[in-house]
């Protein structure tokens, strides 16, 4: 994708500059439960300003590694810094660290005002100074009005709000975020996560978020670590993590593709030609890699960047006929199952410029399905 | 649920109610009974109330009574509630399974065992007998009864919580006092409460662990019991009968009031979204 080096002077990469130090390193990190290996020899860094979001399905090991910068597990093997400063053996209490928890763990006893103040009178803040600071964070996250009301006279979205205000009243280096809008509805998530990111960005806290949904992620985060199995697939950014998936997994994990096994034919200049089913043309695409002859590879398209045309596109560099087996009317897009000889299937995404009654394909229709060679990717792991 | 009424059902409850409560009504009425005859109506009068006040064994044992209850309830709460949160927050530990059957074991364990076995102790150890005994071994069994409440309250609690607590920079015991405490508050209190009942009508353990200088009340109304009923025993359970009732009732009138305030904040706090 982006060939051209980043410019770090108006671009936020600093993980692209060599001389940057990380606020945060994983180094070589094993986490073990009993026999369960949670993560597995996991090295990682964060950089400070950073909105970084580890994604993976349950179970993958986000949660076990965002604990550990908690405080609440220690790692089996290996070494966490924060700031340079090595966390083994500080506790909870201690780390210039906070944690916005997903069930958000508002104490229920406690109204709204103190909820947020519970951290600051723990804190060395003079007590004169609490309540205005309580008071900047309600204003922060729009709650003056309910300083005074208890968690259940609130709706969740306030509650929401009222975790976040309590996890950055203290100032943290590093705001930690448990699957932080899981428990908002569709419309409201995302409201938050576009104020989630005003609020980073104001206050320039390195946040790091888990989740599982990826849509979540690719909005927010400035990174993304893609987990599978206590093990890092990707660290990226949402761009290259999308475009440019490393693997099988990625490529599945984020948004919908088409992925279509095949052997290498020819490979030179960072494209390959690939022959993927028997009497078909090959299809060319771009590969990270140099790959051999009769490598076996995948290919992976996604949905949207393939188009479809009754008649052949004669500039196409790849091309494939096929019949339109189903159309799932989706308002804004329309996705079409294209069935390929040989009875592969691929999905194509058309955004819906005409009106339904106008559209140009239906049922059964033979078709002709085009894609650049910039739009696939060689994948081989 | 079948709503109508039935003779079966009319019937069936109000025999039901009868068997549960018809004794104690007796108890109450011959409670106002003139006579000396407890089983003999010889007009209303309220003067075995009377002599009941001036009656210093009574007054004594019931002064005993309510210390030991006080003390060992609230030595129970205090260990009892340590001991739940143990069982159920210290995870996997050598020994927990043992532990947690040892904890509830004198639930099981009949009174007289327990209380053969405590009198064995204090005689080994050669504790004087009194008030000092009854309250550790009162101590001993209503423990188990509040670890028990209060740990089917820290099952359901969530523990981030706590963690939240430690991440805004409370240490361990901070948390648990200033976070958990108050949460669990209802639940402490009921096995307080609990234990304390339990104290005030132990008959079983206390008559094994007390020495001639310390009576409790129900080791006093058993004693005079067996040397013939006495309406002044009926004024003394009327009273400790009203006393409960306006307890029990209290309490829950203001546990009613408390939820159905919760949930109308809770619907508003939804309506306004």
């Amino acid at each position: 994708m982006n060939s051209t080096p980043a410019v770090a002077t108006d671009v936020f990469a600093p993980w692209e500059d060599p001389g940057a130090t990380p606020l945060i390193r994983f180094d070589h990190v094993t986490k073990r439960f009993g026999s369960f290996t949670a993560i597995d020899d996991l090295s990682l860094d964060i950089y400070e300003r950073e909105f970084f979001a580890l994604l993976g399905p349950s179970g993958c090991g986000k949660t076990t590694l965002m604990r550990m910068l908690a405080g609440f597990e220690t790692p089996t093997e290996g070494l966490i810094t924060l700031g340079g400063q090595d966390l083994a053996g500080v506790p909870p209490n201690r780390r210039p660290v906070n944690m916005m928890f997903q069930s958000y763990a508002l104490f229920p006893h406690l109204t709204v005002a103190d909820n947020i103040a519970f951290g600051l009178k723990r804190s060395d803040m003079a007590k004169s100074e609490i309540a205005g600071r309580v008071d900047e964070m309600l204003a922060l996250v729009q709650l003056s009005k309910f300083a005074s009301r208890k968690p259940h006279q609130i709706s969740g979205g306030q509650r929401q709000r009222v975790a976040l205000a309590r996890a950055l009243a203290k100032a943290p280096k590093l705001l930690l975020l448990d699957e932080p809008l899981a428990a908002l509805d569709k419309k409201l998530r995302e409201e938050t996560q576009f104020e989630l990111m005003d609020i980073q960005e104001k206050l320039g806290t390195t946040f790091v978020i888990v989740t599982h949904d990826q849509e979540e992620a690719m909005t927010v985060a400035s990174r993304v670590a893609v987990m599978d199995h206590g093990r890092l697939v990707q660290v990226a950014t949402p761009e290259v993590i999308y475009e440019q998936p490393n693997s099988r997994y990625v490529a599945d994990f984020i948004g919908d593709v088409n992925l279509i096994e095949g052997r290498v034919l020819e490979c030179t200049g960072g494209k390959c030609r690939i022959s993927w089913a028997e009497g078909v043309d090959p299809v060319t695409a771009i590969a990270s890699e140099t790959l051999n002859k009769g490598d076996s590879c995948c290919i992976a398209v996604r949905p949207e960047k393939l188009a479809i045309s009754a008649q052949r596109p004669p500039d196409a560099v790849n091309a494939l006929s096929g019949k339109v087996l189903d159309i799932g009317y989706l308002g804004n897009i329309s996705t079409y199952h294209v069935g390929m000889p040989g009875g592969r299937v691929l999905k194509v995404q058309v955004a819906n410029h005409n009106r339904l009654a106008r559209r140009p394909f239906t049922w059964d229709d033979e078709v002709w399905i085009s894609f650049t060679e910039t739009a696939a990717v060689v994948l081989t792991s | 649920m079948n709503k109508r009424f039935s003779w079966f059902n009319a019937t069936s409850l109000t025999l039901g109610f009868a068997f549960l409560y018809l004794p104690i009504l007796i108890l109450i009425i011959y409670s106002f009974n003139e006579s000396k005859l407890v089983t003999v109506w010889a007009g209303f009068s309220t003067k075995w109330y009377g002599v009941l006040l001036h009656d210093q064994a009574y007054l004594d044992a019931v002064k005993i009574t309510l210390k030991v209850a006080v003390v060992s309830s609230t030595v129970a709460t205090i260990l009892g509630t340590m001991a739940a949160w143990v069982l159920v927050r210290a995870g996997r530990f050598p020994g927990r399974t043992l532990f947690s059957g040892m904890i509830y074991a004198p639930l099981v364990v009949p009174d007289v065992i327990t209380g053969l076995s405590l009198l064995l102790l204090f005689i080994a150890m050669g504790l004087d007998r009194g008030v000092g005994t009854i309250i550790l071994a009162h101590t001993t069994f209503s423990m188990c009864y509040v670890s028990v409440v209060v740990s089917s309250r820290l099952v359901s609690f969530d523990m981030s919580l706590e963690e939240a607590a430690l991440d805004l920079g409370c240490s361990p015991f901070d948390a648990f006092r200033s976070v958990t405490l108050p949460i669990i508050a209802p639940a402490v209190i009921s096995g307080w409460l609990l234990s304390f009942t339990l104290s005030l009508d132990d008959l079983v353990i206390s008559s094994f662990a007390s020495g001639p200088s310390a009576t409790t009340l129900p080791m006093k109304i058993f004693s005079q019991v067996r040397l013939g009923l006495n309406p002044e025993v009926n004024a003394l359970s009327t009273i400790m009968i009203a006393i409960v009732t306006i307890g029990v009732v209290t309490s829950s009138v203001l546990t009613k009031r408390a939820s159905v305030r919760r949930q109308r904040q809770e619907q508003a706090a939804l309506a306004q979204g």
